[in-house]
């Protein structure tokens, strides 16, 4: 086993580390030019947690190790999760490590953690948000479960690399059920990192909060954590998306390098730049759903991700 | 070598003898307690060993020559049923071991009885997975229930115990009528009824079809598929934590062993659409146990419906493997099998160490009401921490257990677009959306059990009294949890030896799942793989080299305070969310599953109270109208009762005319 392989995953993931805030700040800045505000920094997510790393942690007095423990857990999962996601190249060393299904339990598990931690000190706002973190990752999972099959069938792999090697290698056709799927993984993307319609992330203290909810009794490094492994989150998801739908550009060749993985930067920084406009878009011209309606949202994308399934099965394409 | 069979016979008889030993000093907390359920635990752990080691030998058969005269019970050891021995032998020996430090007197039946109870139990199951013949089998599996029974029946003073053992009995019996029966059509005309004689007759398809229905039909009620399950969440509450694990855990395997032996041994070559049965049933009992369990409020009652959901995945597994095996699609058939029986393997053990985790809270709140917890990580740490890793697995969540064999299953369900049917091809990957669906809700599930129970602030004042588990008790947990662990870490080594079930059932001549120690490939590498070690290592990796580098780049202090919750002061245990809300969103959503009462208060109640209370469709609409119907049959046939012994003779008389008529 050669060194070169792991050192280029390891500089694929302090790549995604380093890079999540930064695409957190871009969607910010490109919501603000939208709605005819004025933008903060785009740094200010780099700014915000250094300076809460900087910061005492209070805790709960009742706060179990638990409490403490989930940050650097929900932090690692995300960080395993950037392993996995082929986001610069696809031959890399641990992606045979797990495949899609794998990543999706990942995800899962940062989620219950996440919730549970919500549930430790027992606070009103804070068992709630883990109700509705709950309710809206148990339809959202299965929708991107559908999601994923739906590319393995065509590529006959779960294995994200595989799926997107084959998606970007093979001559360029239209298929049907991938847009479907394209759809409803949108719909997942936006309620699992709590965006609008699903979740408001610009404003603290709504009592429809969702995320904001869950974290409110965390402080200093813990909060810092959280909000690096949601941008993180953030970031993961936008690159299965560009590995499900536009896989072009990534390094593929059997030997990856840490040359070839800069050779890919500029393109995943333009695909990044284009989603972020994309996702402010959608912010601006939808309104927050209410809590009830979230599930029929949900459902909605598990049902697109169910027809995309049934096409592919129809048409084989 | 000892002969395989006589050494699994050997290790069950140990377990009677344990269990007769009881009844020597019957009232003794300590003999019980201190000797008599470790040496079970020991004997337990023996038998996965030897279970493990005869798996690896060719099939071996034994003849007792005890039973009724000219019928010797025939026994044998074969992969299938080793197993399923390993299964028994590993979980009841955490099982044992846990309610050698629970068991205490004053608890219904006395500490002896219970003890031979339940260890006549474990041996009936042990005896129902070695049994040859038709005779032996229904006879353990008779003893099997009665024992269960009793042990469901514990705490025999109260009359809701005493009614859902009562249900248990009922439906344990009508499930097993139609075994009998089923065995009945498999001896095929040649009035045999050993197994022997089962694999060589003749079925035609229709008889043989009959025979898979019934043994569906009866083991499904064992096993608790939807609509026969309405005795698990009535029995499991109802009885000790342990026997809750043992049945839960343990016992719902034997009905599907009883299954597989059936439709892959004795049937031989099973017909495809025969598994779209058990693959309808298994789908819907998925989805309707764990939607139901999302709306529980009672610890226990929550774990049996979560049974039911896994009872469904299981079947649906089974569904899966008999369409597979029978379009000829080999290899994906025994994928689908090992991934079923390393679903059952998993689930006994994270089942068992849930029950046996709620066991420990019974005992020290006395409360299986969830509105009455919360909380207990502080006064049950042990107990928290080790239950915790049982509920991350049957949420299946990667490392752990339960996601192998999810995993499995899925990847198994992902090929079934190959299925040359029309349609079927089509239908059956929407089975994974159903599968997926119901593992994000059992992650719904756990998280609402383990954070009301533990997480939270105490919901009564007497928690903050509650007492973490003895030391027996934890001994008993960490084993099931070091289960759960392992085999999510190391599948390889443990799907070697699932695959020689597949094999003996003539799907496949080699071993087909490749793979390392550290690695799994289900099918083919480049389709897919799982590396939980490496997996483990790298989250385990990032973790450590997170906290390394906060506290050299920056710091570590923290300090307590009040909770903050957005500056509200006076914040008590009556503001969290409580077990009803949590179920909230899932009444909200599948609304069509439930029959609910609510009572709302008005605003201008004096003492509000809110009460809502959650039935089963089923009930009302399938079994109260069954029951009045037999009822009135009862009452009809009642009629020919006149009680008048002229009238007695000559119902004789005319059954001897019509017999005479029909002899000449």
């Amino acid at each position: 086993m050669s060194v070169i392989p792991w050192l280029t995953q390891a500089l694929e993931v302090l790549a995604a580390i380093a890079v999540a805030p930064l695409f957190v700040g871009w969607i910010v800045q490109c919501r603000a030019w939208l709605q005819n505000k004025s933008a903060p920094s785009i740094w200010l997510p780099y700014r915000a947690i250094h300076k809460l790393f900087h910061k005492e942690a209070v805790l709960a007095e009742r706060a179990s190790p638990l409490f403490r423990f989930a940050p650097y857990v929900v932090f690692g999962s995300m960080v395993c999760a950037a392993a996995i996601i082929p986001s610069m190249g696809t031959r890399l060393p641990f992606s045979g490590a797990a495949d899609a299904i794998a990543l999706v339990g990942l995800l899962a598990t940062a989620r219950v953690f996440v919730s549970l931690a919500a549930m430790d000190v027992g606070t009103a706002f804070g068992t709630l948000g883990a109700r509705r973190e709950m309710m809206v990752g148990f339809l959202a999972e299965p929708a991107l479960l559908m999601v994923i099959f739906v590319a393995s069938l065509i590529s006959s792999s779960t294995a994200l690399p595989e799926i997107s090697d084959a998606l970007a290698t093979q001559p360029f056709a239209l298929y049907p059920s991938l847009a479907f799927t394209a759809v409803a993984f949108v719909l997942v993307l936006l309620a699992e990192n709590a965006r609008i319609p699903v979740d408001n992330p610009a404003t603290h203290l709504e009592l429809t909060m969702i995320h904001e909810a869950m974290l409110l009794e965390y402080s200093a490094r813990h909060l810092a954590l959280m909000e690096w492994a949601a941008a993180l989150k953030l970031f993961n998801y936008a690159c299965i998306g560009f590995a499900l739908f536009v896989p072009w550009g990534v390094a593929t060749e059997q030997a990856q390098t840490p040359a070839a993985l800069f050779a890919s930067l500029p393109i995943l920084a333009a695909k990044l730049a284009a989603a972020g406009v994309g996702l402010a878009l959608i912010e601006t011209v939808s309104a927050k759903l209410r809590v009830f309606r979230a599930p029929e949202f949900l459902a909605t994308a598990f049902l697109l991700a169910v027809l995309g399934l049934l096409v592919n099965l129809l048409l084989r394409a | 070598m000892p002969d395989p069979t006589l050494s699994c016979l050997t290790l069950l008889g140990a377990w009677a003898l344990i269990g007769f030993a009881g009844l020597v000093r019957p009232g003794s907390v300590f003999v019980v307690g201190r000797v008599l359920f470790p040496l079970g635990a020991l004997v337990g752990v023996a038998l996965a060993l030897v279970a493990l080691v005869n798996a690896a030998q060719p099939a071996d058969q034994l003849v007792l020559p005890l039973g009724l005269p000219d019928l010797p019970f025939h026994l044998r050891s074969d992969a299938l049923s080793d197993v399923f021995l390993f299964l028994l032998g590993a979980a009841s020996a955490g099982v044992s071991i846990f309610g050698a430090g629970y068991f205490r007197s004053g608890e219904g039946t006395a500490p002896g009885l219970l003890c031979l109870q339940y260890h006549l139990f474990l041996a009936s199951m042990g005896l129902v997975l070695l049994a040859d013949d038709a005779y032996l089998f229904m006879l353990t599996w008779e003893t099997m229930a009665l024992s269960s029974y009793f042990l469901v029946t514990t705490q025999h003073r109260l009359p809701e115990i005493r009614r859902a053992g009562f249900l248990y009995l009922l439906i344990a019996h009508v499930g097993a009528i139609g075994i009998l029966l089923s065995f009945g059509v498999l001896q095929g005309g040649s009035w045999q009824f050993t197994f022997d004689a089962m694999r060589a007759a003749q079925l035609s398809p229709a008889w043989a079809a009959v025979a898979f229905l019934l043994a569906l039909f009866g083991f499904g009620a064992k096993a608790g598929l939807v609509p026969l399950h309405v005795w698990l969440p009535e029995a499991h509450p109802a009885a000790p934590s342990p026997v809750s694990a043992l049945m839960s855990g343990v016992m719902l395997k034997t009905a599907l062993y009883g299954l597989l032996r059936v439709t892959f041994d004795l049937l031989g070559e099973p017909v495809w659409w025969w598994g779209l049965v058990p693959l309808a049933f298994g789908l819907f009992s998925a989805i309707y146990g764990v939607v139901f369990a999302a709306a529980q409020t009672d610890m226990k009652r929550l774990l049996a419906f979560s049974s039911i959901e896994n009872i469904g995945i299981l079947f649906t597994g089974v569904g899966l493997a008999i369409v597979f095996g029978g379009v000829g699609m080999r290899t994906l058939a025994s994928l689908a099998l090992v991934a079923v029986l390393y679903h059952a393997v998993n689930h006994a053990f994270m089942k068992s160490l849930l029950f046996v985790g709620t066991g420990s809270v019974l005992h020290a709140t006395r409360e299986r009401n969830l509105g009455r917890l919360g909380g207990l990580i502080h006064r049950m740490p042990w107990v928290a921490w080790l239950t915790l890793i049982g509920a991350l697995a049957i949420a299946g969540l990667p490392p752990l257990n339960g996601f192998v064999s999810e995993w499995l299953l899925l990847q198994a369900f992902l090929s079934a677009y190959q299925v040359p049917k029309p349609f079927l091809g089509m239908l059956l990957p929407l089975g994974a959306a159903l599968i997926a669906l119901a593992a994000a809700l059992a992650g719904y599930v756990m998280v609402k059990f383990y954070g009301v129970i533990f997480l939270g602030q105490p919901r009564e004042a007497s928690l903050e009294r509650a007492h973490d588990a003895g030391w027996l008790e934890r001994i008993g947990l960490g084993w099931l949890a070091a289960g759960c662990v392992v085999l999510g870490l190391f599948p390889r080594h443990f799907i070697d030896l699932l695959e020689l079930v597949p094999m003996q059932f003539g799907l496949i001549q080699a071993r087909t799942i490749g793979g390392n120690w550290w690695r799994v490939i289900p099918v083919m590498e480049r389709q897919a793989a799982y590396a939980p070690v490496l997996f483990l290592l790298v989250v385990g990796l990032v973790i450590a080299l997170t906290v390394f580098v906060v506290s050299r780049l920056y710091h570590v202090r923290a300090r307590r305070s009040a909770p903050w919750d957005c500056g509200f002061a006076r914040l008590d245990a009556r503001m969290q969310d409580t077990a009803e809300g949590f179920g909230q969103p899932i009444r909200h959503i599948f609304q069509p599953f439930f029959s609910m009462q609510r009572e709302l208060p008005t605003p201008f109640d004096r003492a509000p109270h809110y009460r809502v209370t959650i039935g089963e469709r089923i009930w009302t609409h399938a079994y109260l109208p069954l029951a009045e119907l037999v009822q009135r049959t009862a009452r009809a046939v009642a009629w020919l009762q006149q009680g008048r012994i002229a009238t007695y003779l000559l119902y004789s008389f005319v059954t001897l005319l019509v017999m005479l008529g029909l002899v000449l």
